[in-house]
């Protein structure tokens, strides 16, 4: 009962998962697993074999007459445009194709046999138009256009498109003075780099039911990252009231940003507006999940810079061009933050940055993951490793000297926050024995080592809300309701720390909902690492706020000053009386007072968070007071051993040190580090989907390999360092994406490191490096 | 066409009509409701839909549902005995082996077949064992380190 106040024992602390034992039995449900008896549909969508085209005929007309088919419906339909950022896509196509793979028709019937007999027998006529396969080509005047009516299509006045032109949205810094920049500089170097599509690979594919009751009213069941998103969006476009579209999101078998915004998620509801009632179910296959969702964008990335000789940033010149595929209605966000980020973590006095969302003909471009981050790292950390090397320097020294510090202005001309990137630099390069000689133990087993570092921040509208509900139940326990998804990062775990501290009870005794738009409070979306930053201080005010309810009351009961009174794991105390009650006792039939009546009652609080502070930038110099609401900073460093016979590249072991603010819960935590260097990992080594004109070449995990058990490293270290966060609860900011994104150059780096070749396009397969050590003759 | 099949499941005998073109995953998520056993990729890639058939370790999407006729199958369900976690369950919720969870019952089952005939594995068996079932939170790490938890804890009750 002497416990002090405001004694933390479970922010800090690493309870396992809440739901970890539903996962490990196999009473987890995900939408899949729910049961919706034999009046279920089975919905199908027909798709583009071509990649642009327009469309001439679309003949259902023996798809419909076939048995057992209850509904088919084409873009005629539902022509409204849709999009998160601007909108420019149909839930079906109209009138043209832009990809393949884009759905121009949906049938749901009785039996997936039946439907996949209906697309069949859907015929379309197409002729053919020239595509654009290549982002560079397609921001040029020569290219031919894909979006004719892109001025006509609505945008968020953050997004700048270049209608007639391919560019959807073109993002500039200017700052300092370039010409300057070069003069001062000792060494200034160009080079192109480029890395290709890659696919998040959730586990579950994306998956929804759909069903309308005789009220009009839709009930969407939806793997989703966004499912108050989905309800917006699809509400508008389907131009249904918000309140009688409700989107119930289950367990959630992995995003990675994939199942962020909508994809496929418009047609399931399309469908259930004509199936009279019955439930209607959309599943994607894998090969379907490869290239019909989302993908993350390509990118052609041409840096270059100037240093001086004791190794300063002078000058930057970065030029992005993203392959954003058939609709950049979320892409388009993704160039902006690689906009605004496109100096890397570093201080550059003189800057010159476009960022170019160019349409293409390749499968639609979306988040994942880094959200552009690991794209545009790939680049710049190993052109600032290469020029180190050319300068005679340390890559280390040259990333220490240049990178952000407290106070520094970054490319938008911000004053970068307290962050401990340094550190996370010393940190990591400290764990290789950074300095010291690699031992190769055989002459055609290299060993190397390499690093890289980071920066990221929650790339957002500058106003995204959180909320979030606190029960208090009859037994004290309390129940969360928030509208944010736990897609296996540990959301659920770290809201019931949240509240667990914020009430005074143990974890255990928390349980957190997933979410029904019905009954949750609003969340803007579980992406951009926000979720403990953003709906961890919604859930700490909540449990706060129910906190205060029960201590107003007791207070009052006890005749007591509210400052003296305390909430510790389930027992309300006095300091200065020392008596106590149970909470249980009180947080529903409230307290009783000397005279035998009672105050307070069930106790129902509520918290709420937004970021009030993010100012727009300037159009044409991309300037701006706050451009962003925090930057997550790290550092990653690898050793790889390299076979100079087959090119192979191991990793031996990978080292991640990011700055968190505060660790809520430092194993998960480090679970995320681990799981998102080995992600990283996959995608440097092993992942790309290859695009032949268009149509996808390796949609299946025989020919698109990620990682498995025996690739992932042979150890890991993963280094939490904590400069707190100003508006962060108890100074925590995010960390779920960060671990990705400077894998690859790290592994890159490490492979110069160890045989002395620059590999510059992802993935690094060992027949990159094979041909590339041939060439250096080593 | 259909075919009557009887089959042990999880200790339960059954007696199904499954149709001759479905696969066991089909049969055991639809027919008997065993949701815990995962579609994932229906290719026999990803390994999300593992089940031990006759103590060994296959991709119930592989494996078409008359073949099953006879055959005694174990999925994650049938793991815990009398609401006792197997001790690879526990492993794996105490190591945070699990993320999203998709990946989990397949990886549990392959986990189980492999201390089923090696009670004492290292990393590389292990590793080598998991080869087929597909994690993308994870990093494979903690699933190996649960493993060997795992094989610990049960060499102390079974030594």
């Amino acid at each position: 009962m002497s416990q002090p106040a405001g004694k933390r024992t479970v922010i800090g602390a690493s309870p396992p998962r809440i739901e970890g034992r539903e996962k490990v039995t196999g009473a987890a449900t995900y939408v899949d697993d729910m049961q919706f008896g034999p009046s279920l549909l089975h919905g199908a969508l027909k798709r583009s074999p071509i990649a642009h085209g327009r469309i001439v005929r679309i003949d259902a007309s023996r798809a419909r007459a076939l048995p057992g088919v209850r509904v088919v419906v084409t873009g005629e339909d539902f022509p409204g445009l849709t999009g998160l950022y601007l909108k420019d896509r149909r839930i079906f196509a109209l009138d043209r194709v832009r990809s393949v793979g884009e759905a121009v028709a949906g049938v749901a019937a009785d039996t997936p046999e039946i439907a996949a007999q209906a697309l069949d027998l859907i015929e379309v006529e197409y002729e053919e138009l020239p595509g654009v396969f290549d982002p560079e080509y397609g921001a040029s005047p020569e290219a031919p256009i894909i979006h004719p009516e892109l001025a006509s299509y609505e945008v968020v006045p953050f997004v700048f498109p270049q209608p007639g032109t391919n560019i959807s949205n073109w993002f500039k810094v200017r700052k300092g003075d370039m010409a300057q920049g070069w003069a001062e500089a000792d060494l200034v170097y160009e080079h192109k780099y480029r890395v290709p599509h890659v696919q998040h690979v959730p586990l579950e594919t994306h998956v929804c039911v759909a069903q309308q009751n005789v009220n009009g009213k839709i009930t969407l069941w939806s793997s989703s990252q966004s499912p108050f998103a989905q309800r917006n969006l699809i509400a508008k476009a389907l131009h249904i009231d918000h309140s009688r579209l409700r989107v119930i999101t289950p367990y959630v078998g992995g995003g990675f940003g994939s199942k962020a915004g909508v994809s496929m998620e418009g047609a399931a509801v399309a469908l259930a507006m004509h199936a009279k009632g019955r439930p209607v179910k959309l599943r994607m296959t894998r090969e379907e999940e490869f290239h019909t969702t989302f993908v993350r964008q390509g990118l052609v990335a041409i840096l270059k810079m100037g240093m001086t000789k004791d190794g300063r940033i002078t000058a930057m010149h970065n030029r992005f061009y993203w392959d954003g595929g058939a609709s950049t209605e979320y892409g388009v966000n993704i160039t902006r933050a690689a906009g605004y980020s496109g100096t890397g973590p570093y201080y550059v006095p003189n800057i010159h940055v476009d960022s170019y969302c160019v349409y293409t003909n390749h499968p639609v471009g979306g988040a994942m993951r880094g959200f552009g981050m690991p794209e545009i790292h790939f680049g710049i950390e190993q052109h600032i490793d290469e020029m180190a090397h050319r300068l005679g320097l340390d890559p280390v020294e040259v990333r220490l000297k240049n990178c952000l510090k407290d106070g520094d202005e970054t490319l938008t001309g911000m004053p970068m926050h307290p962050t401990g990137l340094s550190e996370c630099i010393r940190k990591a390069a400290a764990a290789i024995n950074w300095g010291q000689e690699t031992v190769s133990y055989s002459s055609t087993k290299r060993h190397g080592k390499g690093l890289a570092a980071m920066w990221k921040a929650p790339a957002m509208p500058p106003n995204p809300g959180s909320s979030a509900l606190v029960r208090l139940n009859e037994d004290g326990t309390a129940t969360v309701s928030i509208g944010g998804v736990d897609i296996g990062q540990g959301a659920l775990t770290a809201m019931a720390q949240f509240a667990a501290e914020g009430i005074g009870i143990r974890v255990e005794d928390v349980r957190v909902n997933t979410v029904d738009t019905d009954y949750s409070p609003y969340e803007w979306q579980t992406v951009a690492s926000r979720l403990t930053w953003s709906m961890g201080n919604a859930v700490l005010r909540a449990a706060d706020a129910a906190r205060t309810q029960v201590l107003q009351a007791v207070a009052e009961a006890w005749d007591e000053d509210i400052s003296d009174l305390d909430i510790v794991d389930g027992q309300v105390i006095s300091y200065r009386s020392e008596e106590s009650i149970p909470l249980k006792n009180i947080c529903i039939d409230g307290v009783q007072r000397k005279d035998g009546t009672f105050v307070g009652g069930p106790v129902v609080a509520q918290g709420r968070f937004m970021p009030d502070y993010v100012t727009p930038l300037d159009p044409e110099t991309g300037q701006g007071p706050r451009a962003v609401v925090h930057f997550t900073t790290g550092c990653q460093a690898v050793e790889v051993e390299v076979d100079t016979e087959t090119g192979e590249v191991q990793v031996l072991k990978i080292v991640s040190a990011y700055d968190v603010g505060k660790a809520i819960n430092p194993e998960l935590v480090r679970t995320q580090m681990e799981g998102g260097a080995v992600q990283g990992l996959s995608t440097a080594l092993l992942e790309g989907l290859i695009l032949d004109h268009g149509v996808p070449r390796n949609p299946n995990f025989t020919d698109y390999r990620i990682a498995t058990a025996v690739d992932a490293p042979l150890e890991t270290e993963n280094i939490i360092v904590e400069v707190p966060q100003d508006d962060g609860p108890f100074g925590a900011r995010g960390v779920g994406e960060h671990p990705m994104v400077p894998t690859a150059p790290a592994i890159a780096n490490a492979i110069y490191n160890a045989v002395g070749v620059r590999l510059d396009s992802m993935p690094l397969t060992s027949e990159k490096v094979w041909a590339a050590l041939q060439n250096n003759d080593i | 066409m259909n075919h009557t099949i009887h089959f042990t499941v999880n200790g339960e005998p059954f007696t199904l009509s499954v149709a001759s073109h479905h696969t066991l995953l089909q049969v055991l998520r639809e027919q008997l409701v065993l949701t815990g056993v995962k579609n994932g990729c229906e290719a026999g890639e990803c390994g999300a839909c593992t089940v031990l058939m006759n103590g060994e370790p296959v991709n119930s999407c592989l494996v078409l549902a008359p073949e099953a006729d006879g055959a005694t199958i174990v999925t994650v369900e049938g793991l815990a005995h009398d609401s006792q976690l197997d001790p690879l369950q526990e492993a794996f919720v105490a190591a945070g082996a699990t993320q999203c969870g998709f990946c989990t019952p397949g990886i549990l089952i392959n986990s189980r077949a492999l201390l089923d005939r090696n009670p004492d594995p290292t990393d590389a068996e292990i590793r080598a064992a998991l080869v087929g079932n597909l994690c993308r939170c994870t990093g494979y790490i903690r699933i190996i380190d649960a493993v060997k938890a795992a094989a610990h804890a049960q060499r102390e009750v079974q030594p």
